[in-house]
């Protein structure tokens, strides 16, 4: 049956297409003559949280930064390699920066809200994107900031600047700030090292929840909180993918020994 | 280390420490005598209507109403040519050259345009605007050879005012797919605007006590009447005491006025930086970032 042979090959091809939220395919990155990414492959599923692990240095930022073309902004960098979001290549000649990074949020170390109120900060996105409509802004923002966790405290003083938050509240502003238009994939970059242990433990549960409506990749140096909210973890090492598996697969039995060696502290 | 050691490290501290303070004290010394001197000079001269009043008496007597208009209006019109221009200099420079041998090449020239005397900017405005331009003697030609020495000041504090905002904000407004012109226009330059206002500050005190950019181009030895229009000429604060200090018709009887048009000179200076302090202080904590 030669035929029903090839046939099943394609459909299993297209479903392999529409499974994987982000492909990452042989991707090379280099800073002048430095070999940042040395041939990334990764694929990463809808509605999950996978961690990108690694010490200092290891290229895991980096490969973050691929997928809404924050690398553009470096000088001197080169790229190789694809990059597909939902199939298609977000490095093609077609894809308009700007549009990209509507469609895919970013979360910073440091909080960096803009110094403007906090209604402003959360419907910067919208007005940059030529939405003026007062209502649907207040909606958005609002529902934003509920997603974030952050609208019962700010509920009352949405008119005051984002400066007098704390720096856990800021770092939840900053993510009802990326929610806001409504991306499909959420960067973070690690999101919590910046801030004190209840905080952290407050963006943790609110990861865990985002996973619902959003493709969440996060860079984290904390061990534990790649265990406890990622599904899938990727270790990194000297600008390439070592390993990537399941999160209690990595954490329990590792293929490769230099991740034994990183996550049991041998290293890093 | 000994006991002794200690000790003479401390009294080198204080030593030196003194030294500082002195030397400070000593700069903080001559501002104010300068000050002082030509305040209790002048002083006694400035009234009403040495402010409102034509000169007379081959500038004898009388006031120099029409040099204060003359200066203020050439800080207008050199800030309204040379502060865009300047600012997006700046921008230019700060956010759209990469860090190369071009971004150096512009610092450099700004920096060389800084080091020009003024009088080589008044010979310039003078054959540029003056003559080749056909502007004559007027408002125009000063104001433009005025804000061509006022931008090297503008353009640097507008960079070093960019360059010190945080990248975070850049790249938080980046990623929500702003284009780099909305970045700069809603998030880079309101936080930077406080310090460009320091560059603004400090050209309108260069601008307005100028003398040689403005002798060729624009400034009237007496003229009392007030200027129509951006062609005319005016008579301007500092030249018009260099005038009323060496070239007058009577030296001795306008020195008084000499003292007087320097303390309004002074003065006038003084009320400009404070308002511009006050829209510096409005907008810092406007857009307080920390």
């Amino acid at each position: 049956m030669v035929f029903d042979d090839t046939l099943a090959k394609s459909i299993k091809h297209i479903k392999h297409h529409n499974m994987f939220k982000i492909e990452s395919k042989d991707v090379h990155l280099h800073y002048g003559s430095f070999h940042a990414l040395k041939g990334i492959n990764m694929s990463i599923e809808k509605n999950t949280v996978t961690a990108l692990i690694g010490p200092s240095g290891c290229g895991k930022s980096t490969f973050l930064r691929l997928f809404n073309r924050m690398n553009d902004l470096i000088d001197d960098v080169r790229i190789e390699g694809k990059c597909l979001i939902d199939g298609k290549d977000i490095y093609s000649k077609e894809v308009k920066i700007d549009d990209l990074r509507k469609r895919v949020g970013m979360v910073f170390q440091k909080p960096n809200p803009f110094p403007k109120t906090i209604f402003e900060n959360v419907a910067y996105g919208l007005r940059v994107n030529g939405i003026s409509h007062k209502s649907f802004i207040e909606e958005r923002v609002e529902r934003s900031l509920k997603q974030a966790a952050l609208w019962d405290e700010v509920k009352d003083k949405l008119k005051k600047s984002a400066m007098a938050l704390s720096g856990g509240q800021q770092q939840r502003l900053c993510i009802a700030r990326a929610l806001a238009i409504e991306p499909s994939v959420l960067l973070m970059d690690e999101p919590a090292s910046a801030l004190d242990p209840i905080s952290t433990a407050k963006i943790e549960e609110l990861i865990y929840e985002l996973k619902n409506d959003f493709t969440i990749i996060i860079v984290t140096h904390n061990m534990q909180q790649a265990g406890r909210i990622s599904d899938t973890t990727a270790f990194f090492y000297l600008g390439e993918l070592v390993e990537v598996d399941n999160t209690k697969k990595i954490f329990t039995n590792p293929n490769d020994t230099r991740t034994q060696n990183y996550i049991t502290g041998r290293f890093g | 280390m000994t006991k002794l050691d200690i000790s003479r490290k401390r009294l080198a501290e204080a030593i030196a420490f003194w030294i500082f303070r002195l030397l400070s004290l000593c700069v903080m010394g001559i501002l104010f005598s300068i000050l002082g001197f030509i305040l209790y000079k002048g002083i006694h001269v400035v009234n009403w209507d040495f402010i409102s009043k034509m000169p007379e008496d081959g500038m004898t007597k009388g006031g120099i109403y029409p040099a204060i208009i003359g200066t203020l209006c050439l800080i207008a019109g050199s800030m309204i040519f040379a502060f865009p221009i300047g600012v997006m200099s700046g921008i230019y420079i700060n956010e759209y050259t990469k860090d190369s041998w071009y971004r150096r090449f512009v610092q450099l020239m700004t920096a060389n345009l800084a080091g020009i005397p003024s009088i080589v900017f008044g010979l310039f405005g003078m054959s540029l605007f003056v003559n080749k331009l056909g502007f004559g003697d007027s408002i125009l030609a000063g104001s433009l050879t005025l804000g061509l020495l006022a931008l090297p000041v503008i353009i640097r504090t507008t960079e070093e005012a960019l360059k010190s905002v945080d990248d975070g904000y850049r790249q938080a407004s980046l990623a929500l797919g702003a284009t780099k012109l909305q970045t700069i226009r809603r998030v880079t330059l309101p936080v930077a605007l406080p310090n460009i206002i320091t560059g603004f500050i400090l050209s309108i005190g260069r601008v307005s006590g100028e003398t040689a950019p403005i002798l060729f181009t624009v400034a009237a030895y007496f003229l009392p009447k007030l200027p129509s229009s951006i062609h005319d000429q005016v008579m301007a604060l500092p030249y018009h005491l260099y005038v009323i200090s060496t070239s007058g018709t009577n030296i001795n009887e306008s020195r008084g006025m000499a003292y007087g048009t320097a303390v309004v000179l002074i003065l006038i200076v003084l009320i400009l930086n404070l308002i511009a302090n006050g829209v510096r202080r409005y907008l810092g904590k406007k857009y307080k970032t920390h």
